[in-house]
């Protein structure tokens, strides 16, 4: 879509919200073979545009949950960028104070309620938390992140027809990056059934969006969070995008061939990043200054929470027997 | 009776790294029996499970080796049925973690298969699953969980040390009626051992001395071995001749190589990757006690992970995972001898999250 639709401090927002992942993203790719950071990292660079367009319409009261390559939906929901960094070195400082790394993101502060790694885990708990917050009466929408490996596991399933059963405020967005680690969407699923397809099939309000276009987007998920905001119940989106970089760790791994470099290339032309601030450029609601200031400001933020990550103390050995129960 | 086996009185002709000895057995089961077959997440990806089911697909096709949905339970069910209609399924989950999910599967149905249909159907089924330590892994992918399969009747439980013992354990586990738990340890991966070419087998429901001692039986588990192996080194330089017993099988276990060697030391030290608390090292020691009481010279101890979930961080690892000097100083203490040196050695600042320095992944 190259209409720019949204208001354009939405779009302004928005934009910064995609690069910063990028360049976050970019940073701890950067710094990982430093070794420093010892923890499985799944970046989700080329795939900034679901969490943005998804999170810019949430407030702060609302949650948010996720799975493996949870950073870009952490970041998009207001994670602090400092916690996470000192996550991920494993410093007593981090979001989990050390014990969770990269694939278990938190921050209660932004509603962000929490990120695992074993695949569709946290849809039922998701759904647990917008069951939790109806029977409280809360006005609070949760949405749960999940790939398109989720979609294959009995739980995901069991989990949404609860949600229309109860008519639950969540939305179950997938992003379908047409892989789970190097299994193609062929090995796992039959070949022309469309996921959102699935999710029709439990009565759920479905739709299909292209991921890369944050337009899109933001504007389908402002629907949704809208409906379950009325008390309309959940709502089902699937975005079609594609991951960059190897499924976990720093590089690309398209060498594998498990994919082609034509795949990939095509889905380069299609960055998010790049397709939005060329419109934004065009439609004068960014000018070249403004991205650069942008750029700078936000690479200063990055520098400062990797200092802060590494002058961070590791938790102390007393730390390890704490936090089995709740006192 | 102790007796070495035989294959370590061979010739050391021809070595294999531990994920090649997996990968050759699996390969001469397919070659020899059409009926077996091997499924699971990324089975044949470029990667190929750590190098284990490497080459397989291109050599047996996609029929008998493939990839599947991320359905760890619905799958598990599907082979049990397979095996029903007389297939012979190898599942491999890349951690223990994720084969979590197939638990009602493995526990309700085939565990229980054989015995609640009065002995009418078997299930030929392998689960591999691949447990580890450290390197930010943390507590949903390197947990430790084989007492829970362990304390189930009707599944037996693997957990092989050596190259050469992974593929002759495994070419049981694959030929046995039964499910087999299957587990192997990342850590392990690229320890290299003497491997012979043709199609041998290790009897599940026995254990190994890997070591000769007299002073104090050292019991350990997969990895642990390992560490267990250095301890005894160290402390034989002062004069401690320790035993150790690589038990190989969890169940059915080699109860009575066990009871011999606490018979001649008349002390026993459990080294077990898992949790201490309802551990199996608390099954081994109660054997002991049951069995063996009146030989025992020392209270049997215990080193294992500590009763909490596994922390990512190094800095917290690093006083997680127990090393060689947790049993020297826990064999010390036995012997009535000092461990006020060991205790200082134990404070690592050095990370101690990774086999050794050549091991830098994939995790
Ligand atoms: C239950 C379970 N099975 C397997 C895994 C191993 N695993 C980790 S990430 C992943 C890929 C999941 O693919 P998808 O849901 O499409 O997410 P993507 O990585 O593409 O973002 C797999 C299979 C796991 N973490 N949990
Ligand atoms: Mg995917």
């Amino acid at each position: 879509m190259d209409n720019l639709e949204l208001p354009k401090e939405t779009y302004k927002s928005i934009y910064k919200t995609m690069l910063r992942i990028r360049m976050v993203e970019e940073k701890i790719a950067e710094l990982y073979p430093e070794q420093e950071m010892r923890c499985p990292v799944h970046l989700c660079i080329g795939q900034e545009a679901v969490a943005a367009g998804v999170c810019a319409n949430l407030s702060r009261n609302d949650y948010v949950m996720s799975g493996h390559r949870s950073h870009g939906h952490y970041l998009a929901k207001g994670g602090d960028l400092k916690a996470m960094m000192a996550e991920l070195y494993g410093k007593a400082t981090g979001c989990c104070q050390g014990k969770g790394g990269s694939m278990h993101l938190v921050d209660l502060s932004a509603g962000f309620l929490g990120a695992t790694p074993i695949v569709a885990s946290t849809i039922p708990i998701a759904v647990g938390v917008a069951f939790g917050s109806m029977m409280r009466g809360q006005q609070r929408v949760t949405v749960i992140f999940f790939g398109d490996a989720a979609v294959e596991e009995g739980v995901f399933h069991e989990s949404i027809n609860f949600a229309v059963l109860k008519r639950l405020p969540v939305i179950f967005v997938c992003e379908n990056n047409l892989y789970s680690v190097y299994s193609p969407l062929s090995v796992r699923q039959p070949e022309g059934r469309e996921i959102v397809e699935l999710a029709k099939g439990h009565g759920v309000e479905s739709y299909q969006g292209d991921g890369n276009d944050v337009t899109q987007v933001y504007k389908m998920a402002e629907k949704a969070i809208r409906r379950a905001r009325q008390g309309g119940g959940p709502t089902f989106l699937e975005f079609k995008t594609y991951r960059w970089r190897e499924h976990c760790g720093p590089y690309y791994d398209n060498d594998l061939g498990y994919r082609t470099e034509s795949e990939f290339q095509e889905w380069k032309q299609r960055c998010p990043i790049e397709n939005l601030k060329k419109n934004l450029l065009r439609d004068d609601i960014l000018c070249n200054q403004d991205i650069e200031d942008m750029a700078s400001e936000l690479e200063a933020e990055i520098e400062d929470a990797i200092i802060f990550a590494k002058e961070s103390p590791f938790p102390e050995e007393q730390h390890l027997l704490e936090h089995i129960y709740a006192p | 009776m102790l007796r070495k086996p035989q294959e370590e009185s061979q010739i050391m002709s021809r070595e294999l790294k531990y994920f090649q000895a997996i990968n050759e057995a699996i390969d001469l089961c397919m070659t020899k029996d059409a009926t077996v077959y091997i499924m699971g997440l990324g089975v044949p990806d470029p990667k190929g499970i750590f190098g284990s089911t490497l080459g397989l697909q291109q050599k047996y096709g996609s029929a008998r080796v493939m990839d599947m949905p991320a359905s760890e339970n619905a799958m598990t069910g599907v082979a049990i049925g397979s095996a029903l209609a007389g297939m012979r399924p190898i599942i491999t989950h890349q951690r223990v973690d994720f084969a979590l999910l197939a638990v009602e599967q493995i526990v309700n149905q085939a565990a229980n298969w054989h015995y609640m249909f009065g002995g009418q159907m078997r299930i030929p089924l392998v689960l591999r699953m691949i447990i580890g330590r450290g390197w930010g892994q943390g507590p949903q992918h390197s947990q430790n969980l084989q007492a829970w399969f362990a304390h189930v009747p009707g599944l037996k439980v693997v957990m092989p040390t050596t190259p050469y013992d992974a593929k002759g354990l495994l070419v049981s586990s694959i030929e046995d009626n039964n499910p087999v738990i299957f587990i192997e340890h990342r850590w392990l991966y690229n320890t290299i051992g003497h491997v012979p070419e043709e199609v041998y087998r290790v009897p599940l429901g026995k254990a190994r001395v890997t070591r000769d001692g007299n002073d104090v039986t050292i019991a350990a588990t997969s990895y642990m071995v390992l560490e267990a192996l250095r301890a005894a080194e160290m402390l034989a330089t002062d004069g401690i001749s320790a035993e150790v017993i690589d038990i190989r099988t969890l169940r059915p276990l080699d109860e009575s190589l066990i009871l011999e060697s606490v018979g001649k030391t008349g002390r026993l030290i459990v080294a077990d990757t898992g949790w201490k608390t309802g551990g199996f090292s608390a099954e081994i020691v109660t054997l002991v006690a049951e069995e063996a009481f009146s030989d025992l010279k020392n209270c049997p101890m215990r080193v294992t992970l500590p009763d909490c979930p596994t922390p990512t961080t190094p800095a917290l690892a690093n006083h997680y995972y127990p090393r060689a000097v947790h049993i020297v100083a826990t064999a010390r203490k036995m012997m009535g001898l000092s461990v006020d040196k060991i205790v200082s050695d134990m404070a690592t600042s050095v990370p101690l999250d990774v086999p050794d320095l050549s091991f830098t992944g994939p995790f």
